[in-house]
C-alpha cells in the first residue's frame, strides 16, 4: 500500500505533510488554497492550527484528514500515504485510524449518545474495547447520559459525545474542526480540558482549527497560516501570546 | 407575493419535478381516457349515422308481454306487410331486412371476425340500395353468398371462391358471388358480414317467409314523419311499429355513448386513484419545502405580511405547478388517447375512423383537476407555513419540526378504523344485495382510518423488520431509524403505494376464489367428456346432436335443449335433455327424492322448487310455447351449476310442443375419455366446422378462466398507474431525506462510512418504507378480499377463501422493487454528497 518514504519516518511524527499544495479553478481565476506547505504532527501532542479566514487553515486540516483532495505534494498518516488511495480507502483509513470533531451536526439524532459513541466501531463492525470505551466515558463524563439522544442533551454535552466518539476507537490522530465554534465559554473550556487530557494522559495525538486564542492556547504548539502559508509557529503558547499574533495580521492585512 | 412565489418555484424546481410528475401521470390518464372515449364515441355515431343513410322509416314487430298460462307469440313481418308498406303514400322503395349470426371461416378454417361479431343477412332483389357491389353480381340461392370487402381482403377471398360458412351447425360451402362495400356499424367495428338472397336468408335463419325489420325509404319530398305517420295508417298497430330513421340514429347515437360512458366511468375510477395516490406525494413536497423556509416565511412575517398573504403565496406555488402538470399532462393524455386507440386497433377490435376529438371538456377538466387537487394538496402546508411566528426568522439554525403529538390523529384513526370494520363485518352477515352498499361505505372508512393510522403503525411494523436489518450492520439501523423518523412522511408515502396494493390484493383474492369456485361447480357435476356449443353462444341445430351420436367412439349424448313456457303465471325456461342418458353424463348432487327425467317425471333445481315451493313428490302444470298444458311430477330437487339448471324434463316430452327445437348445448361422452382422437373424430363428424366449439372439461375451466385472466390483467395494467405515482412519491420522499440529512450524511462518510454503506442506508431505507405500503395493502386486500368472498358465498355454494400465496409473495416482492427502483437515484445522490460543502457548518 505504501511506496518508500519520502522523508525518514520518525516514530514520533503521527501526520506529515510535504510540499503539500491545493489550487482550486485554472488561469486567471485560480486560486492557491495551499501553498507547498510542509509540516509534522509529533505523536501526543496537541497542536492548533491558526490564521485569518481564509489563509486556509480548514483546507489544510481536510487535506491531511483524508477528506479533501490536493492538487500536489504527499500526506502521510502514520506510513500512509494519502495520495494514491481511493476514495474506498480513504474512507477506511478515516474509520480506522482517524478521529473527527466537527463545529455542529455531530451526532446522529436517532442515535443515543452511547450508540453515538461506538458508531465508528460499528461501521467497522468491531466491537469497541469496554475497559477503555469506560475510561473515555467517565473522562468526559457522560456515565448517566448514555441512553439520551442528542436532542435530550445541551451542546456542551453534545459536544462531549462527539470528543468520546472520537477517542473511543483509539486513533492514530484526532482532528477537530472549530471543536468549541458553538459553544459557550464553560462548555467549550470543558471540551478543551478533554482534549488536552486526552493528549497528556492517554497519549492521543489532537490536531485542532481554531479562530479562538484561548482555545488555541490549550494547545501544546500552535502554527499559524496565511495565504496558503505557514507563516508562524508557537509552542505553548498563553492565550495573550497568540492574539498577538493573531493581531500582526489584521495590521498587515489593514496595511496592505 | 406572486413573484416571491413564482421564484420560489423556480428555484425548488428539481425537488418539484416529482410532484408535477405525479399530477401529470393523473391529468394525464384522465385526459386520455376522456380523448379516448370522446373520439371512439363520435366515430362510432358518424358509421353508425352514415348506415342509416338508406332508411327514413324503420318497421319492426310490435313487441308483446306473455300473461295468463299463454306465451305470447311474436307477431311476424309477412311479404304482404311490406307490399303494404311500399304502396302507403310517400312511400318510396321498401326492403326486407333478415338478419342472424354467421360464421365465415378464412382459408385457414379460422373463423373471421369475434365470436359476436360474425353477422349474416339478405341481399334485396338484384341491386340492394344498402350495400353496393364493387366485385361479381347478387347471390342466388344456397351456393352462393356475397361477402363484405373488409372481410374478402382480410382472408383474401375474391369472386369464384369458395367459403365455408355455418349459421346453427351444419356447414355450408357457397362460392363467393360477389364483394360488397358497406358503412354497417358492426364491420366498421372488426365483424364480418355475409349476404344471402332474402329467400335463402329467411330459410337459412328460420324466419318462415317473414322479416326482421321493413326499412322504407321516402319518395322525394316527403319527410320521415309524414312517411311514419302514413305507415302508422296503413299498417296495423298491433303488428308493426314504427320508427323514424332520425330517431333510430338518435336511439344508436344514445346507447353509444351509453356504452362508452361506462368505458370512461370505469377508466375514470382508476385515473381518480392515482390522482389520490398524487395528492399524498404533493403534500409531502409541500410540507418539506414549507418545513425548509421557515426562515424564509418567518422573515416574510417579520417585514409585514400577513398570515394571509404567506398561505396566499403557497397556493400560489402550488397553483404553478398544477398548472404546469395540467398542460403536461393534457398533453401526455391526447397521445395516450391516440394511442389507445391504435392499441386497440392492433389487438383486433377494429374503431371507425374518425378525428382525434379533444373537446374543450376535455382541456377544461386537465386543468380544473391538475390545479385543483394541487391547491387542494398544498393547502394544509399552506395554512402551517402561515402560523411560523416571525421570531423564527432570528434563530441561527432551522426551527426544529415540533414533534406534535401524534395522539388526537391517532385516536381519530382507530376509530375510523374499528368503526369500517365493524361495519363490513356487519354487513357479511346481511344479504348479497343488501350488504353492498354498507361493505363499501365500511370499506373506505377502513381505508381512511388506517391511512390516519399508518404514523402509528410505522413503528411497530418497522420494528419488526429490525432482525432482518439487523444483516445490513450500521447500514441497516440507521435505515431502519431513518424510516420511522418523520412518521407522518412516511405514512403518507407508505399510504401511496398502499392503495394501489389493497385493490390488486383484494381482486386477485377474489377472481382467484370465485374461479376456483365455479371451476369445481363445472366441472365436479359433470359426467360427459365434451361440451359442444356455437363459438357465439347461439343455439345448434337440433342436427348437429345427431352427428355426434353416430360419431365414433361416442357412447352418450344428450342436448341441453331451451323452451319458453308458462307455471303459475310465470316465464319459466325448461331445459329438455336426453333422460336416458342425462344420467351418465352428470353427477348433479340431489337433495331430495331421485334423479330421473322421462314423461312426466322431472327433475328441478333447489333455488326454482324452493321458489315454487315444491318437494319431491309434488306436481305442477305447465303450458307450452304451442298453448298446450300438462301435468308433470318432480322425481327429484338438484343443486344447480354454473352450466345446469332449471326444470329438466325428456326431450321427447318436450319434442310434440316445439316447432323449431334448437340446442344451447350437446353434452357427449366418449368410450375412451377426452383424448385427441376422440375429439378429432367429433371434429370430424360435424364437418370440421370452425363456428361450433368442443370443449374438454379443461376447456371448460380455462374458459372460466380466460375470463377472469382477462379481467384481472386489464384491472392490474390500469392500477399500476397508481404504483407507478406512488414510485414518483417513494423517490420523491428518499430525496427529501437525502437532502434534509446532507449534514449527517456527509458526518457519516467523514467518519468512515464508504459510499456503499450511505447507498445501503437509503435503498433500505426505501426498502422498509415500500414493505410498508406493500405490508398494509395485502393486509388489508385479503381483508376486503375475505368480506366480499363472504357475500359471493352465499350465491355460490361451492365458494371458499383461497388466499394466492403466490400472487402474494409477487406483490410484496413488487413493493420491494419499487422501493430499490424509487432509491436508486436519492442513494447515487447520497453517496456523491460532497462532504466537506455537507459538514461545513453555518
Amino acid at each position: 500500500m505504501t511506496s518508500t518514504p519520502l522523508v525518514d519516518r520518525t516514530t514520533t511524527v503521527a501526520a506529515r505533510a510535504t510540499d503539500l499544495s491545493k489550487v482550486y479553478g485554472q488561469g486567471e481565476t485560480q486560486v492557491v488554497a495551499l501553498d507547498r506547505v510542509t509540516v509534522d504532527f509529533q505523536q501526543a501532542q496537541f497542536t492548533a492550527i491558526m490564521g485569518p479566514s481564509g489563509s486556509g487553515k480548514s483546507t489544510l486540516m481536510h487535506c491531511v484528514a483524508g477528506l479533501d483532495s490536493f492538487s500536489s505534494g504527499s500526506v502521510r498518516i502514520g506510513d500512509v500515504e494519502l495520495g494514491s488511495l481511493k476514495d474506498k480507502q480513504l474512507t477506511k483509513l478515516r474509520r480506522d485510524r482517524i478521529g473527527f470533531i466537527f463545529q455542529a451536526f455531530n451526532l446522529l439524532p436517532t442515535l443515543t449518545a452511547l450508540e453515538n459513541i461506538t458508531l465508528p466501531m460499528d461501521i467497522a463492525g468491531r466491537k469497541p474495547d469496554k475497559a477503555w470505551l469506560d475510561t473515555v466515558i467517565q473522562m468526559v463524563g457522560l456515565s448517566g447520559r448514555l441512553s439520551h439522544r442528542p436532542s435530550q442533551l445541551s451542546g456542551g454535552q453534545q459536544q462531549r459525545v462527539a470528543v468520546a466518539r472520537a477517542l473511543a476507537s483509539r486513533p492514530e490522530i484526532i482532528f477537530g474542526d472549530e471543536p468549541t465554534g458553538n459553544l459557550d465559554s464553560r462548555s467549550g473550556a470543558e471540551v478543551l480540558g478533554f482534549l488536552r487530557n486526552s493528549v497528556r494522559e492517554l497519549g492521543q495525538t489532537v490536531v485542532m482549527v481554531t479562530h479562538d486564542p484561548v482555545a488555541a492556547a490549550y494547545a501544546d504548539r500552535v502554527i499559524f497560516l496565511a495565504d496558503g502559508r505557514i507563516v508562524d509557529e508557537l509552542h505553548e503558547p498563553s492565550s495573550e501570546a497568540v492574539l498577538d499574533r493573531m493581531k500582526r495580521f489584521d495590521a498587515k492585512g489593514r496595511t496592505s | 407575493m406572486f413573484r416571491t412565489a413564482l421564484r420560489n418555484v423556480l428555484a425548488h424546481k428539481a425537488r418539484l419535478l416529482m410532484t408535477v410528475l405525479a399530477v401529470m401521470l393523473g391529468v394525464a390518464f384522465v385526459s386520455g381516457t376522456l380523448v379516448f372515449t370522446n373520439t371512439i364515441s363520435e366515430a362510432y355515431q358518424k358509421s353508425s349515422a352514415k348506415g342509416l343513410d338508406q332508411v327514413d322509416v324503420a318497421i319492426r314487430p310490435e313487441g308483446r308481454a306473455s300473461h295468463g298460462d299463454t306465451i305470447a307469440k311474436q307477431p311476424r313481418l309477412t311479404p304482404e306487410l311490406l307490399d303494404k308498406a311500399a304502396k302507403a303514400p310517400g312511400a318510396g322503395t321498401a326492403i326486407g331486412v333478415v338478419s342472424g349470426f354467421t360464421a365465415i371461416a378464412d382459408k385457414d378454417g379460422k373463423l373471421i371476425g369475434g365470436d359476436f361479431q360474425s353477422q349474416g343477412g339478405n341481399y334485396w332483389g338484384t341491386e340492394d340500395p344498402r350495400y353496393p357491389i364493387v366485385d361479381g353480381h347478387a347471390p342466388q340461392g344456397q351456393d352462393e353468398v356475397l361477402v363484405d370487402s373488409e372481410t374478402a381482403k382480410r382472408a383474401g377471398y375474391k369472386v369464384g371462391d369458395t367459403v365455408r360458412l355455418s349459421i346453427d351447425g351444419p356447414v355450408l360451402t357457397p362460392k363467393v358471388a360477389g364483394v360488397f362495400t358497406t358503412d354497417d356499424g358492426n364491420v366498421a367495428a372488426g365483424g364480418s358480414l355475409a349476404l344471402f338472397d332474402t329467400a335463402t336468408a329467411q330459410r337459412l335463419f328460420h324466419k318462415d317467409g317473414s322479416y326482421d325489420e321493413i326499412d322504407v325509404k321516402a319518395a322525394s319530398g316527403t319527410s320521415q314523419i309524414a312517411l311514419r305517420n302514413a305507415l302508422d295508417e296503413t299498417l296495423p298497430k298491433d303488428v308493426a311499429s314504427t320508427t323514424t330513421g332520425k330517431q333510430l340514429a338518435d336511439d344508436q347515437a344514445q346507447q353509444i355513448a351509453a356504452a362508452t360512458r361506462d368505458l370512461r366511468t370505469g377508466l375514470l375510477v382508476f385515473a381518480g386513484i392515482a390522482l389520490f395516490v398524487g395528492t399524498f406525494i404533493i403534500a409531502n413536497t409541500f410540507t418539506m419545502l414549507v418545513a425548509q423556509r421557515t426562515k424564509e416565511l418567518a422573515l416574510l412575517r417579520a417585514v409585514g405580511a400577513s398570515r394571509r398573504q404567506v398561505t396566499r403565496s403557497v397556493l400560489i406555488e402550488a397553483f404553478v405547478v398544477g398548472a404546469v402538470a395540467a398542460v403536461t399532462g393534457l398533453v401526455a393524455g391526447i397521445g395516450i388517447g391516440a394511442g389507445l386507440r391504435t392499441l386497440v386497433s392492433r389487438f383486433g377490435g377494429t374503431i371507425p375512423d374518425g378525428p382525434l376529438i379533444v373537446s374543450p371538456g376535455t382541456v377544461a377538466t386537465a386543468f380544473a383537476v391538475g390545479i385543483l387537487i394541487t391547491m387542494l394538496a398544498a393547502w394544509l402546508p399552506g395554512r402551517r407555513a402561515a402560523k411560523i411566528p416571525p421570531v423564527a426568522a432570528m434563530g441561527s439554525l432551522h426551527a426544529k419540526a415540533t414533534a406534535k403529538s401524534l395522539l388526537l390523529r391517532n385516536t381519530i384513526g382507530a376509530l375510523l378504523a374499528s368503526a369500517g370494520v365493524a361495519v363490513i363485518l356487519y354487513s357479511t352477515t346481511l344479504n348479497a344485495s343488501d350488504a353492498q352498499g354498507p361493505m363499501g361505505l365500511g370499506a373506505a372508512i377502513l381505508v381512511i382510518g388506517v391511512f390516519v393510522l399508518t404514523p402509528l403503525l410505522s413503528r411497530p411494523l418497522i420494528a419488526a423488520a429490525a432482525p432482518l436489518l439487523r444483516v445490513f450492520g450500521v447500514a441497516g439501523k440507521l435505515a431502519r431509524q431513518n424510516s420511522v423518523r418523520n412518521p407522518r412522511r412516511t405514512a403518507a408515502t407508505a399510504s401511496a403505494l398502499m392503495i394501489g396494493l389493497t385493490l390488486i390484493t383484494a381482486l386477485t383474492v377474489m377472481a382467484g376464489s370465485l374461479q376456483t369456485a365455479i371451476d369445481k361447480m363445472a366441472s365436479s357435476a359433470l359426467k360427459a367428456d365434451y361440451a359442444v356449443t356455437m363459438a357465439n353462444g347461439n343455439d345448434l341445430s337440433p342436427d348437429v346432436e345427431k352427428r355426434l351420436k353416430s360419431a365414433d367412439g361416442v357412447i352418450a349424448t344428450s342436448p341441453l335443449r331451451n323452451a319458453p313456457s308458462r307455471i303459475n303465471g310465470e316465464t319459466e325456461f325448461l331445459t329438455g335433455v336426453d333422460g336416458a342418458t342425462i344420467g351418465k353424463l352428470t353427477a348433479l348432487a340431489v337433495d331430495a327424492g331421485t334423479f330421473e327425467v322421462g314423461g312426466t317425471r322431472v327433475v328441478v333445481d333447489h333455488d326454482t322448487a324452493t321458489s315454487h315451493h315444491w318437494t319431491a313428490g309434488s306436481r305442477f302444470t305447465v303450458s307450452y310455447e304451442d298453448g298446450k298444458k300438462q301435468q308433470l311430477t318432480v322425481a327429484g330437487v338438484y343443486r344447480s351449476t354454473e352450466m345446469m339448471r332449471g326444470i329438466m324434463l325428456d326431450t321427447a316430452t318436450l319434442a310434440p310442443h316445439q316447432t323449431e327445437p334448437s340446442d344451447m348445448q350437446v353434452l357427449v361422452k366418449t368410450s375412451g375419455g377426452a383424448t385427441a382422437s376422440a375429439k378429432d373424430a367429433l371434429v370430424k363428424a360435424l364437418g370440421d366446422n370452425p363456428a361450433i366449439r368442443i370443449m374438454d372439461k379443461k376447456d371448460i375451466s380455462n374458459r372460466i378462466g380466460q375470463m377472469f385472466t382477462l379481467m384481472l390483467n386489464m384491472l392490474y395494467g390500469l392500477l399500476a398507474m397508481a404504483v407507478i405515482v406512488a414510485v414518483l412519491g417513494v423517490i420523491n420522499t428518499l430525496a427529501m431525506s437525502v437532502f434534509e440529512r446532507s449534514q449527517e450524511i456527509g458526518m457519516l462518510r467523514a467518519i468512515g462510512l464508504d459510499r456503499r454503506g450511505i447507498k445501503r442506508m437509503v435503498r433500505l431505507e426505501s426498502l422498509v418504507i415500500s414493505l410498508f405500503g406493500g405490508v398494509l395493502g395485502v393486509g388489508l386486500g385479503v381483508f376486503f378480499g375475505w368480506a366480499a368472498g363472504e357475500l359471493l358465498g352465499t350465491k355460490l355454494a361451492t365458494y371458499e377463501l383461497i388466499l394466492p400465496w403466490g400472487r402474494m409473495a409477487v406483490f410484496l416482492l413488487l413493493a420491494a422493487t419499487v422501493g430499490v427502483l424509487a432509491s436508486l437515484w436519492p442513494a447515487r445522490r447520497a453517496a456523491r454528497l460532497n462532504m466537506l460543502t455537507a459538514i461545513k457548518s453555518e
